[in-house]
């Protein structure tokens, strides 16, 4: 399957009376996009603002960050099985716009969403004080569950994103790359003497606003499964996620996969990057067993000599990375792991709730119990009232002053475990 | 004013000789000697040393405490920022003794100790207690180990931050801490799996601990007799967490009593945990901490009773050590009330 990403770099955002991407400038009609978010009529009011590196602006709570993309040619569209129709998509033509994104917020949960800042300590730590950002806070009608809350959220950023993405239908690219890769009888015949490699994706679906959605299905209803790598690019894996904000994956992070990008860079060189697999994080027993299981069955059976493997969240998903692990060396195929670690405050403790020896090639994104001191900001995007029970603040996290002290859990895509940052402990 | 140092080395890096000279028993000089020059230079001015102590390794080895105790009467008059021994490379004896005399002047005179050796020298078994410089393991390394273990000592004295092991050179100590890479994570996993496919060495950012598992107990014998208590990591509070039970990485737990309490209802009582939806939980709490169905049982007989205390944290990003710390700790309570069976519910 192949793949032509045209990259459209963006390096404004304004708001303007007609939406349309000029010279890298992303203008942005609000009327037009609040009228989009606003036809759920579980939202009661968005409110949009822009946020550029380097501000003093703080985006809090952050639900989902998003690029916008468009096809442009070939089957299907931006995310399937949910936004367009479920056909199957990476291969044609792709446009993404470049150095920004959607940022949705709204205190869905309260202490399961994120903060991003634009400069200052914080900004180090997330790869989204490097963007334009599009900031949409959706505040919910009255008596709206969370979950309804979420879904209403969920949907409203990635139509907006679509919408977005369309205005770039007619451009032409700053920059175009070609991603693909080949039936397994192909792939073999083409690199012979090149380790067949694939991606191991472990996608969070532990339920309870800990979901993640391929094609529109909720993936702690799939078994274990293939896809073409490029099917991430057009949107096929989208976040549900209302976790600790540090090693979630954003749909961001899905579209811009750094494991798939970095095995393409070797793919045909040093290695022959044969597909995804991917596989839930069940909380059920036999859901973990069935899910490792069969991880293990396809690695064999795509007779691979090594895999890469990345976790999301932490806690009960680590016995789903272990086992994997576990099984998938025990079939005789090679594996790193990409994780990160809660070893206490002081840095002390255990990193994972599980382990085993078979595990020997680890790379971490870093103890997200660190503490950190985030300075005040002259601005912020949503509001501070969850600063102090977010997933990695406590009682006092917020400051008389405006600064707050807390875990580095609370920083959007901070550990990352597919190993976007360069973020690491020892 | 520079810092002052007080190195510690053998006989044989003080040239007196040996093993034929390894009986030597402690003494002290003015000033640096032998590997000291080079720390000296490193420094720049910044720092120096201001006294060696020679020892046999024999003499440490077989009159151990004499020795401390003749070292650290010595470093206690001479009170300096830092205490330096070796490096040892991989000298058995030599790393030992620069591993227990450093240990000794850390612990008792509560002076900042740095030494350095090969990463499998016997000395190094307390490299999560002493800080160690990894070194190679001859005496050839000393152009490496120097000035690293220098840089090190000059950080220890002016109390600044350790960086990561990788980053200033020390043996992982147990203390994990975060850095910036060159590369970012999913760049590092391409590498080393290539390497570990190619049967390349490779060094895994984080070695697995020996993992804790822990035997269930024997069945209880007679429920109808039994005291059951429910304990959860599921954030079960009275309504408002009292106690302020952090959403996540929790730093303590709650006790709370419920005597006569036969239902969990949402008015009373709800979740503090931040990893799940807490729709449900809030709900109805019996859900995470079953007190309804308990009752339940106690009515009909089918348990003795259930313990009118229960134990309650949020799992969701907690550390292991303090997990345990919790349950080493309420676990006793429960022992000392006569509990014998205990529920523990998750989320």
């Amino acid at each position: 399957m192949k793949l032509e990403m045209g990259y459209i770099n963006i390096h404004d955002i304004q708001f303007s009376n007609e939406s349309k991407v000029e010279n890298g400038v992303l203008y942005v009609d609000q009327d037009a996009v609040k009228k989009l978010v606003l036809e759920d009529e579980n939202i009661k009011s968005v409110t949009l603002d822009i946020a550029h590196p380097g501000e003093s602006v703080r985006i809090t709570p952050v639900k989902d960050v998003i690029e916008p993309r468009v096809k442009v040619e070939g089957p299907g569209g931006i995310f399937p099985g949910v936004i367009a129709k479920v056909d199957t998509v990476g291969s044609g033509k792709t446009y993404a716009l470049k150095g920004m994104a959607v940022v949705t917020a709204g205190k869905i949960v309260g202490f399961q969403e994120g903060i991003i800042d634009m400069s200052g300590p914080g900004a180090d730590y997330t790869p989204f004080s490097k963007l334009h950002n599009l900031v949409m806070v959706c505040e919910p009608v009255e008596g709206l569950a969370q979950h309804d809350y979420e879904r209403a959220v969920r949907f409203a950023g990635f139509k907006v994103a679509v919408y977005l993405g369309e205005l770039a239908r007619n451009l032409t690219p700053d920059e175009t790359k070609v991603f693909e890769t080949y039936g397994v009888k192909e792939g073999i015949e083409k690199f012979p003497n090149l380790p067949r490699v694939a991606y191991v994706h472990m996608l969070q679906s532990q339920g309870l606003l800990h979901d993640t959605y391929v094609y529109g299905v909720d993936a702690k209803r799939t078994l274990t499964t293939i896809l073409n790598p490029t099917e991430v690019m057009d949107g096929a894996i989208v976040s549900g996620n209302c976790v600790s904000a540090c090693d979630k994956n954003t749909t961001y992070h899905h579209l811009n996969n750094p494991v798939v990008h970095d095995l393409f860079e070797q793919h045909g060189k040093t290695l022959n990057y044969v597909c995804n697999i991917i596989t839930n994080e069940n909380v059920y027993l036999a859901d973990k067993q069935r899910s490792s299981d069969w991880s293990a069955k396809l690695c064999r059976l795509l007779d691979l000599d090594g895999v890469i493997v990345s976790q999301e969240g932490f806690g009960n998903p680590d016995t789903d990375l272990i086992m994997n692990t576990k099984k998938i060396e025990a079939v005789g195929v090679k594996t790193t792991i990409i994780t990160d670690e809660y070893a206490g405050q002081d840095g002390k403790s255990q990193s994972l709730a599980d382990a085993d020896p078979a595990a020997d090639a680890v790379v971490t994104g870093g103890n997200a119990n660190m503490v950190i001191h985030l300075p005040k900001m002259d601005k912020v995007i949503g509001m501070l009232d969850y600063v102090d029970v977010i997933a990695g603040g406590h009682e006092g996290s917020l400051k008389e002053d405006g600064t707050i002290e807390a875990e580095l859990q609370v920083i959007t895509g901070a550990t990352n475990e597919m190993g976007f940052n360069k973020l690491s402990a020892r | 004013m520079s810092f002052r140092v007080v190195h510690y080395i053998n006989q044989f890096f003080a040239q007196i000789g040996g093993e034929e000279m390894a009986h030597v028993a402690p003494e002290k000089r003015e000033g640096p000697v032998g590997p000291g020059a080079a720390l000296n230079t490193a420094w720049k001015g910044e720092a120096e040393v201001v006294t060696t102590i020679i020892c046999g390794d024999s003499y440490f080895a077989e009159h151990e405490k004499d020795a401390k105790e003749q070292i650290l009467a010595w470093v206690k008059e001479l009170n300096p920022d830092l205490f330096i021994a070796g490096p040892a490379f991989n000298a058995g004896r030599y790393g030992y003794a620069c591993a227990n005399i450093c240990k000794a002047v850390q612990d008792e005179l509560g002076i900042k100790v740095l030494t350095g050796m090969y990463e499998e020298n016997p000395g190094a078994d307390l490299k999560e207690k002493v800080l160690m410089v990894a070194t190679t393991n001859s005496a050839a390394g000393m152009r490496k180990a120097a000035p690293t273990m220098a840089a090190l000592a000059l950080k220890l004295m002016k109390g600044e931050e350790l960086g990561a092991s990788c980053e200033d050179g020390y043996m992982p100590n147990g203390v994990r801490r975060n850095f910036f890479e060159k590369e970012r994570g999913s760049t590092r996993a391409v590498k080393m799996l290539l390497n570990k496919l190619a049967g390349k060495p490779f060094t895994t950012e984080y070695p697995m601990p020996s993992f804790d598992r822990v035997p269930p107990n024997p069945a209880v014998k007679d429920l109808s007799k039994a005291t059951i208590a429910l304990c959860t990591s599921g954030g079960i509070v009275p309504k408002g967490n009292p106690d302020h039970i952090e959403s996540s990485s929790a730093s303590h737990y709650g006790e709370y009593d419920i005597t006569g309490v036969m239902d969990l209802t949402s008015d009373k009582y709800e979740t503090a945990h931040g990893g799940y939806d807490p729709v449900y939980a809030n709900e109805d709490p019996d859900r995470v901490l079953p007190v309804d169905v308990m009752r339940d049982l106690e009515k009909e007989g089918k348990i003795g009773k259930l313990h009118n205390l229960f134990y309650t944290t949020v799992g969701n990003g907690t550390a292991v050590a303090s997990a345990k710390k919790f349950a080493a700790e309420y676990a006793q309570k429960l022992l000392s009330a006569g509990v014998d069976a205990v529920i523990m519910t998750s989320t």
